[in-house]
């Protein structure tokens, strides 16, 4: 039952000016507002869902791993967070960032989740991504320094493909995963891989610009999709049509402001 | 870097079938306050490494946890939740290295963040 009162103080984010910085660190962007403008439409289902364990995979400036904690706050007692990003500089803007804005996360220089995923798995009941899903030559995907940030390979689809196994394995039975996609990385497909392994999926933000369009999808597990279950999914090079519409029917095209600052529900 | 994060870690170096738990070499710990939670506290026994957690914490200079791994009802008495409590999330390795238990390889612990990236050859 969701208590109109309790939202009467907007909910907190990252702040701009407290975002700490370093040349090599990829800055909080359209795409970085775009998720946690998700996550601030999706506040009340996260309150309400009160998970344990939170954990960001490439986090770079710590914007967005700073809004989830500040957004969640207080109302969901003991809750911990985790973030891993390659870039060592990345990790330390992070630490920086998370201090400035009084929260905290356990930070580790890793590749995904390199060193966890034994001993994490299926503790992690919300998980957020911003992956690198620019389409780039392959040889650019996993260089050193800020261009790990965006280079994803064909159709910038080679970090995302990496990341959804490791996904699937530390995500909790009731888990969460929200991620940005743009439309060339063909997230309706991504839904439909996601779907055989038992994950129903929401577009949350949709951001469209001439050349692009931002999504930020959410998945879940839906105990009612058997896992690679063929009958009624197909995974074609193109979506059909009618799943194409299914998903669109489901955008929310919310007019959040950058700064954040809503209450929508 | 908290013990519940150590209680995670194991090393991922190629080859390697006994990663966990990752020794401590400490240069500098320092105590932060967090607040008690119980809930949470009684999810993370049943999953953490009870043996690992009171090495790490002797390593780190606690010693209040007690080394048999207690019964499911400790769970129920405040004292132990409290020391549990402080073992898993207040104490903080800032400065050190986690060694890998088979090969002997450091990972770099620096203000509190744990460097686990892999060589080329380790991968």
């Amino acid at each position: 039952m969701h208590n109109r009162g309790s939202n009467k103080i907007s909910s907190r984010i990252a702040q701009i000016r407290l975002v700490s910085s370093h040349p090599e660190v990829y800055e909080p962007c359209d795409d970085s507002f775009a998720l946690v403008d998700a996550l601030l439409a999706d506040r009340s289902n996260l309150l309400e869902h009160r998970p344990t364990l939170c954990m960001e995979v490439g986090c770079g400036s710590g914007y967005v791993i700073a809004s989830l904690a500040l957004m969640l706050g207080e109302e969901v007692p003991g809750v911990q967070y985790i973030a891993t990003d390659t870039n060592p500089n990345a990790v330390e803007v992070t630490r920086e960032t998370l201090k400035a804005h009084g929260v905290h996360a356990e930070l580790i220089n890793t590749d995904i989740a390199s060193g966890l995923e034994k001993r994490l798995a299926g503790l992690i009941d919300v998980m957020v991504v911003n992956p690198p899903y620019v389409p780039t030559p392959e040889d650019e995907v996993g260089r050193v320094g800020i261009a790990s940030a965006w280079a994803g390979g064909e159709n910038g689809r080679r970090v995302i493909d990496k990341i959804f196994p490791i996904a699937d394995k530390l995500l909790s039975d009731r888990g969460w995963l929200y991620m940005v996609t743009l439309t060339t990385n063909n997230p309706s497909q991504i839904c439909l891989q996601m779907r055989e392994k038992g994950y129903a999926s929401r577009i949350i933000v949709q951001r469209s610009t001439e050349e692009e369009s931002l999504h930020i999808i959410k998945f879940w597990r839906d105990f009612g999709i058997k896992p690679d279950a063929k009958e009624n999914v197909t995974v074609n090079k193109t979506a059909p049509a009618r799943v194409l519409d299914t998903l669109l029917s489901q955008v929310h095209r919310l007019s959040l402001k950058k700064s954040g600052n809503s209450n929508s529900s | 870097m908290r013990l519940l994060t150590h209680n995670m870690l194991l090393s991922n170096i190629k080859g390697v079938t006994n990663g966990f738990p990752l020794l401590i070499e400490v240069e500098k710990v320092i105590e932060k306050p967090v607040d008690f939670n119980p809930d949470f506290l009684k999810n993370m026994f049943l999953k953490a490494d009870w043996k690992a957690l009171v090495d790490a914490s002797r390593s780190l200079g606690y010693a209040e946890l007690p080394e048999e791994t207690p019964e499911s009802s400790a769970i129920d008495s405040d004292d132990f939740l409290r020391k549990f409590h402080h073992a898993l999330l207040e104490l903080h390795l800032e400065e050190g290295a986690l060694v890998c238990p088979e090969t002997e390889r450091k990972f770099p612990v620096t203000k509190g963040i744990p460097n686990m990236l892999l060589h080329e050859d380790e991968v």
